[in-house]
């Protein structure tokens, strides 16, 4: 169950000129949160700007809670000057649809620049039972980030750059495919830019590998009410609205249109 | 101290409701607060048959603003009233249905429905920008209010209020086309029509191109129509648009309105509606009122 609390901010990392990790105390977020939720962060008590910022769960460590988040907008900017000691409002844990990795034995984690975040709770906690492998695609050098972080859950570490300036070159999709010919994969789960979202879910239907993807969308409430943040799922025949923020953000590949 | 005002023949223990639309059908936020301490809960916008809203991006936000275009995505009538109904009722607050629909007939019908259900009220919603047909289109003339709400009138025996756009030139017009036609009483204002435009992509940020504004950017136009409104009607006003504390609750029921509705500020703040209720109290303790109908369209005009 959600609460609503203000946090204490605990820690703060600069990971990158435009990408902070804080660390926020909750002992009841902590508790109760899965891998794959997320969080509404109100970044000031001001009215403007207006609503709450969407931000993944990096790392339950604790009674602590991490996110991180690249500066993108006003949002993001003001949140980034929040100093330790500070008090952060956040609306927490969110989202139904979460990362289901029980019983499966051999994983895949494929994410792309910043939608490896909500990926790292989850390779931390399938490792414990599972052999996890995780391929992370970046558009350059410069946007690596987190390597050694998730090194540390994983068996395997692929990490790929579109311009081969680090690493493998070429894209993460293409390193999964190959070992899949090799390797027994029994569950696949996936965070990042659409396209490739789009190649991870089409190659699982083929394979038929179960596969669950995370989404975003624009948000309003962030808790199931205002609507807003629909996406388009299967429901038998027909393509259903459902929404991103309490059906989701995780979905299983095969019934999101995306 | 008394806070229990009559909106239109509902009875309720404070001015204060949720506005259809940014509540759910209340579950959400029965995480958060006492359902219990609401004057009453609006529903959701809901239609005789399921709708399936608009493409996304649905949302966007704008300077202590929003943009929506759900267009109305609702489980539809009997999914409400098998589900959500019974247990809404199981808390001491009213329930008003916010209804929609796409032609005179699909009101009509849709107000046979509801006048048997255990509901308190209806909220007739004659004001939705972001549908083609219907709602809206009915909503910004005198000659078209009354005829759906007059329509609709002669099957329901429950409290009708009707709520306004107030993308209209003379927000008084459609408002006595209410009145004329024998509703309890009007909501003001639904989400006022505007458009965002992406300077990256060229493109509106809504997929629908144009959708609703709402929060408190648009609270003076509201207080504005309110007024003007609660002037000029015997019925009594339902006050929304922008309200986000007790204050702002204060400042609607000075300008005319008889109970008001907490919609975009649900978003921002769970607890935005006991906290605006409370806020209301501090007011009339602080001002030595005895009873908060005693402020109702007391503003003096300069
Ligand atoms: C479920 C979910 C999880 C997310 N997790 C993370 C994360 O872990 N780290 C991270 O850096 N970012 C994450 N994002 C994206 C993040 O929400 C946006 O980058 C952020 O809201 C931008 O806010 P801003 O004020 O800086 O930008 P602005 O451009 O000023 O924001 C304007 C409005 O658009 C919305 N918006 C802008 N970009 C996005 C987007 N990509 N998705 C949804 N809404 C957006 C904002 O929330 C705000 O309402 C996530 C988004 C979702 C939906
Ligand atoms: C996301 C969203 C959905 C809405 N849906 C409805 C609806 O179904 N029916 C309706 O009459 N008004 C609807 N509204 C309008 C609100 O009820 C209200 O009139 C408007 O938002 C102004 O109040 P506010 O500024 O407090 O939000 C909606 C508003 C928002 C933001
Ligand atoms: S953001 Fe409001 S329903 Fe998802």
């Amino acid at each position: 169950m959600p609460i609503h609390a203000k946090c204490k901010l605990v820690k703060k990392e600069k990971l990158r000129e435009d990408i902070f990790k804080f660390s926020v105390e909750s002992t009841e977020i902590a508790k109760t949160a899965k891998a794959g939720q997320f969080l509404e962060i109100r970044v000031t008590d001001e009215i403007e700007p207006l609503l709450r910022r969407p931000i993944s769960i990096y790392n339950i460590e604790g009674n602590l809670v991490e996110f991180i988040f690249q500066v993108k907008g006003k949002g993001t900017e003001i949140l980034k000057e929040r100093e330790i000691g500070e008090y952060i409002d956040i609306l927490g844990p969110l989202g139904r649809g979460t990362f289901d990795y029980k019983n499966k034995k051999n994983i895949a984690i494929i994410g792309g620049g910043i939608g490896v975040f909500p990926l790292y709770e989850l390779a931390k906690e399938a490792k414990e039972n599972s052999k996890v492998n995780i391929y992370l695609g970046f558009r350059n050098k410069e946007l690596v980030l987190l390597e050694d972080e998730f090194r540390k859950v994983s068996d395997k570490l692929v990490i790929t750059t579109d311009d081969g300036s680090y690493k493998e070159k070429g894209f993460a999709i293409d390193f999964l495919k190959q070992d899949a010919e090799n390797e027994k994969i029994d569950g696949i789960y996936a965070c990042g830019p659409l396209p490739m979202l789009k190649a991870v879910q089409s190659f699982a239907k083929e394979k038929n590998i179960p596969c669950q993807i995370s989404l975003e969308e624009r948000m309003g409430c962030g808790i199931g009410v205002c609507l807003g943040c629909a996406v388009k799922v299967n429901a038998g025949e027909e393509l259903v609205y459902t929404h991103v923020c309490k059906a989701g953000p995780v979905f299983d590949a095969n019934v999101v249109e995306i | 101290m008394n806070t229990e005002v009559n909106l239109a023949g509902i009875k309720m223990k404070n001015p204060v409701t949720v506005a259809s639309g940014t509540f759910g059908y209340g579950r959400e936020f029965d995480e958060f607060i006492d359902l219990n301490k609401l004057g009453g809960i609006i529903t959701k916008g809901t239609s005789l048959k399921p709708r399936p809203g608009n493409k996304p991006p649905r949302v966007c936000e704008t300077t202590a603003g929003m943009l929506n275009s759900i267009g109305l995505q609702n489980p539809g009538v009997e999914y409400f009233m098998e589900k959500d109904l019974p247990w809404l009722r199981q808390f001491d607050t009213k329930v008003i249905v916010n209804a929609c629909g796409s032609s005179i007939e699909e009101y009509v019908e849709l107000a046979k429905v509801l006048n048997t259900l255990d509901i308190d009220g209806v909220e007739l919603n004659l004001s939705c920008p972001n549908v083609k047909a219907g709602c809206m289109a009915f909503g910004t003339s005198y000659e078209g209010v009354k005829e759906v709400t007059s329509k609709v009138r002669k099957v329901l025996d429950k409290p009708l209020i009707v709520k306004l756009t107030p993308n209209v030139t003379d927000i008084v017009e459609p408002a006595r086309g209410a009145e004329d036609a024998g509703a309890d009483g009007v909501s003001l204002i639904n989400t006022l029509l505007g458009m965002s435009i992406d300077i990256e992509k060229r493109r509106p940020v809504l997929a629908n191109n144009m959708g609703g504004l709402s929060g408190p950017a648009v609270k003076p136009v509201a207080v504005r129509m309110v007024y003007q409104v609660a002037k000029a009607l015997k019925i009594p006003v339902l006050g929304l648009g922008g309200i986000v504390n007790g204050n702002d609750v204060i400042e609607f029921m000075l300008a005319g309105a008889t109970a008001v509705s907490i919609g975009t500020g649900n978003f921002i703040e769970p607890e935005v509606s006991i906290k605006a209720i409370e806020g209301v109290e501090e007011y009339l303790k602080r001002h030595n009122i005895e009873d908060i109908n005693s402020i109702i369209g007391q503003v003096q005009m300069n």
